[in-house]
């Protein structure tokens, strides 16, 4: 198969939001918001805050560590794109931040991720533009 | 205050062929099942004069039930297409049931079909069904619908110690119960251990912790309470019904292991004067196992956490304390996407007639039906009954 057929795996549609977001994320930085009225931290990327609905939002740098909340091992891909990858994980991270996104868990075995393990981010370039924030045991 | 308990009532309702139907479309199918409700309601379609559907994945309209409605030559005062994933059945259920009462209309179709089984490919399907995923912060990282809800399952394992076993009793039970019905999906009875041995999807659910893909569709005739009375049925009466919603997104859950199936119960229970101990039967959301636990235990019909030995106790099963999904459900029964819980409805109509044949539970007179959509997110609790209460 030439690289001009290989399927290509989802890529986030950026939007006003979250074009810094995604920005950072390719330059190696994982973003969260907080808010300057109550100081909420959130994520994903909003125009108010979450806990009290201010529009005051700024920016925040994420430590990047966090501890796995739940996984899953995808046995079966969801398309083409994703069979190469097959075993792979699937988790949610909880962000040592308090906010919890997914993510992927990866450079370890699938079978050792469990609930609670200790995790740091990492970027997994998937275009020019776009570099996934993604997790290994840290 | 007034409410809509006891004022509109059920009094058709019909299934088509589930399974693998090549030779039907999606509009075919949904035509049918509205045909055969009106046929067992005893109506024409001239009488029918609000009409509700969902979108088909395999062929879809832009406004799906106005083309139904054109389709069948029908011209409603009510005409909705409903797209809120699984929970859309119950919620349109009280949506036209208020406009009944309300008098926009005086006799409404819900009919819901797909072809997800042979309308579509299956990688279609499975790419179509994990477009749940919010684009930007779930999708790119390649979850499986079976994969966003095992995130479900591992935390519940992990909270409460429920075991693989556990799980497999709720497949156990569903499959016992379709092989009652001779309509269902799958018929050949299966043992825990099967369900065990069945590969790995999305660790922890195995094959069949998950429901099946297929083709069918499923509707019923809903009409006030005075009406219901000159129609050749015993009418099955809307009691109660409420909506609970968490999140839309997995990875913005408020909890993995409680569900707003607590609120949209508690709500429902509320509109019908009544509580969980009440029902003589229940049809939970089952499209994958452990969903089941975590919606008998927020329903309030055992503990949280007890939910595995409430089913491997044998509670759930026909003849025990809370016969649950009696058909078979989305397990064992059908799971045509969306429609997937209209089967749950037409079983629980079929069970309060006292019509359910082999699987019939004896003296039923109350019922919660449940049904949740998008990754544990959208809830609607929906009780019925004999009496008008």
């Amino acid at each position: 198969m030439s690289e001009a057929d290989t399927p290509l795996k989802a890529h986030p549609p950026v939007s006003p939001e979250s074009v810094e977001y995604w920005e950072r994320c390719a330059a190696g930085k994982l973003l969260l918001q907080r808010c300057r009225t109550c100081g909420n931290v959130q994520f994903y990327p909003r125009l108010l805050c979450t806990a009290c609905a201010s529009d005051e939002l700024e920016w925040l740098e994420a430590s990047g560590s966090g501890v796995v909340k739940s996984f899953s091992i995808i046995r079966r891909a969801v398309s083409a794109a994703y069979e190469p990858d097959v075993p792979y994980v699937v988790a949610l991270i909880e962000l040592a931040e308090g906010p919890t996104m997914m993510s992927n868990v990866v450079d370890c075995d699938a079978e050792a991720v469990r609930i609670g393990l200790p995790v740091q981010v990492r970027f997994e370039a998937i275009s020019d533009a776009i570099s996934l924030p993604v997790f290994a045991p840290a | 205050m007034s409410n809509l308990s006891g004022k509109v009532a059920i009094v058709g309702a019909a299934d088509t062929q589930v399974g693998k139907i090549p030779h039907m479309s999606a509009t075919q199918l949904c035509i049918q099942a509205a045909k055969r409700a009106m046929d067992d309601a005893g109506i024409t379609k001239d009488q029918v004069d609000g009409l509700v559907t969902c979108n088909s994945m395999a062929e879809p309209h832009m406004y799906h039930a106005e083309a139904m409605a054109e389709y069948l030559q029908i011209f409603p005062k009510y005409c909705v297409s409903a797209g809120a994933g699984g929970g859309t059945t119950f919620a349109v259920l009280y949506q036209a049931a208020a406009a009944i009462v309300h008098g926009i209309c005086e006799t409404v179709v819900i009919s819901m079909a797909d072809s997800l089984r042979t309308g579509l490919s299956r990688e279609a399907a499975m790419v179509m069904q994990s477009s749940s995923g919010h684009p930007q912060y779930e999708t790119p990282y390649g979850s499986t619908v079976p994969g966003y809800y095992a995130l479900i399952a591992q935390a519940y394992m992990h909270e409460f110690g429920a075991t693989p076993e556990h799980l497999a009793g709720v497949a156990v039970t569903c499959r016992n119960h379709a092989c009652l019905h001779p309509g269902a999906q799958m018929r050949e009875p299966i043992t825990v251990q099967d369900v065990m041995d069945s590969r790995m999807i999305a660790d922890p659910l195995r094959l069949l912790d998950c429901s099946l893909v297929s083709d069918g569709g499923s509707a019923v005739v809903l009409t006030s309470a005075e009406r219901a009375k000159d129609l050749p049925h015993q009418p099955v009466y809307l009691l109660g019904a409420g909506e609970g919603h968490g999140h839309e997104h997995i990875s913005q859950a408020r909890s993995l292991t409680t569900s707003a199936a607590k609120e949209s119960g508690a709500r429902a229970y509320a509109m019908a004067g009544l509580g969980a101990k009440d029902m003589d039967l229940a049809q939970v959301y089952d499209c994958f196992t452990p969903v089941v636990l975590i919606e008998l235990e927020d329903l309030g019909f055992c503990a949280k956490g007890e939910g595995g030995d409430f089913v491997a106790e044998g509670h759930a099963a026909i003849g025990g304390s809370l016969p649950m999904n009696t058909h078979g459900g989305l397990l064992s029964h059908s799971h045509p996407g969306n429609p997937g819980s209209m089967f749950a409805l037409t079983e629980t109509v079929a069970q309060l007639r006292h019509a359910a044949g082999e699987r019939q539970v004896e003296g039923a007179e109350t019922a919660l039906v449940h049904a949740q959509g998008g990754i544990l997110s959208s809830h609607c609790s929906v009780i019925l009954g004999r009496e008008a209460g």
